[in-house]
């Protein structure tokens, strides 16, 4: 208590959690294995509706452990947690609108 | 005597004042807030890219006799097939594949460095800041070298109205319609920007730490909104690898 001063150079770091490492390397695993996947049926599989929602399907499960775990949002209370990913209802309604109005003009011009 | 029994029948809640219901700092909180506009930027974006792909007709043919036009939007395994060092080689999506590795590999350091910051670890916190600003400027040159080849162009070209066209720009684009091209600049371009600035406070960051600003201050929590900001910038890339380049 009497030496505040010396306070930087007696910081003692806590012991690294190894479980908690382990986790993290398990979630990069995962990210770079469902990448892996995305990589090998762009090359394979014939371009279609079934592929893109593969394609978005996986996309949300890496979004969600990216938010989840290395943002840590699923640590954070429910009101924090809802305050983020509520708003995004809003992204859903403009991807419907614009990609209706996309086939629209589509049809406008070509058809 | 009435007030008192009053306040006797309230049921304790998080917004009668005295506690914090988000249980989180100001400067977290914002940062998250902040993250959440820049989500709806770049959703804005992603989306426009939905709108115009839908807009024009796609490719119908066999994928194995592709060849680039302005009448049809193009497929970007067959636009985005090039690689350093290994000019005229046919190898679809590997380097973007390459970038979309590094900059996880990024993600994963930034958050190591998060956890040393918990464990008032400051050698642990510099030695992962540092490998994190690494991967940053490694990401940032595969995307200036990706541009550069982007805007140069192939030796075939293409002929528009009787013009050959080399590479692309925001006015002539040799790989499709010319909206393909200008989508490629602002969606990428303002990734990457992201990318840049995320590195610059990264760098500023790794600064404070080097110096022991945050032992000094009691606590590592600028390491974890500036990693909040890092994460986000990959989960942007996860986005737009999937939309700009698998779909």
């Amino acid at each position: 208590m009497e030496s505040t001063h010396h306070q930087v150079s007696t910081i003692q770091p806590q012991p690294v959690n190894k479980d908690k490492i382990r986790k993290l390397i398990r979630i990069a695993v995962i990210l770079g294995i469902i990448t892996s996947i995305e990589f090998f049926l762009a090359l394979s599989m014939p371009r279609g509706v079934l592929l893109t929602s593969v394609f978005i399907m996986l996309t949300l499960v890496k979004a969600f452990y990216i938010v989840s775990e290395f943002m840590h949002l699923k640590y954070e209370v429910k009101v924090m947690i809802w305050s983020i990913i509520l708003p995004m209802v809003l992204v859903v309604w403009l991807i419907i609108a614009l990609i209706t109005e996309g086939g629209s003009v589509f049809k406008a011009k070509f058809f | 005597m009435e007030a008192t029994a009053i306040a006797k029948d309230l049921k304790p809640s998080p917004w009668r004042g005295g506690i914090s219901p988000y249980n989180v700092s100001y400067g977290k909180m914002m940062m998250w807030f902040f993250l959440l506009s820049d989500a709806f930027t770049f959703s804005g974006l992603l989306i426009t890219y939905g709108f115009l792909r839908y807009s024009y007709p796609a490719y119908t043919g066999l994928l194995s006799e592709f060849k680039p036009s302005q009448l049809y939007w193009p497929v970007p395994e067959k636009i985005f097939s090039a690689a350093p060092f290994l000019h005229g080689i046919h190898l679809p999506l590997l380097f973007v594949g390459i970038m979309t590795f590094i900059l996880i590999l990024s993600s994963v350091t930034m958050v190591l460095a998060v956890e040393a910051g918990h464990r008032m670890d400051r050698k642990d916190v510099t030695k992962w800041m540092l490998w994190t600003i690494v991967g940053g400027i490694l990401f940032l040159s595969c995307q200036a070298w990706e541009w550069s080849h982007f805007i140069h162009g192939t030796e075939n070209g293409l002929a528009v109205n009787g013009v050959k066209i080399f590479g692309a720009n925001l006015h002539v684009n040799e790989y499709g319609p010319p909206l393909f091209a200008s989508l490629f600049f602002f969606i990428t371009g303002f990734h990457g920007t992201h990318v840049l600035s995320g590195v610059l406070i990264n760098g500023l960051i790794f600064y404070n730490v080097v110096v022991g600003t945050y032992d000094k201050r009691g606590h590592y929590e600028m390491v974890e909104k500036v990693g909040l900001y890092w994460h986000f910038v990959d989960l942007v890339w996860v986005f737009v690898f999937t939309f700009y380049y698998l779909i």
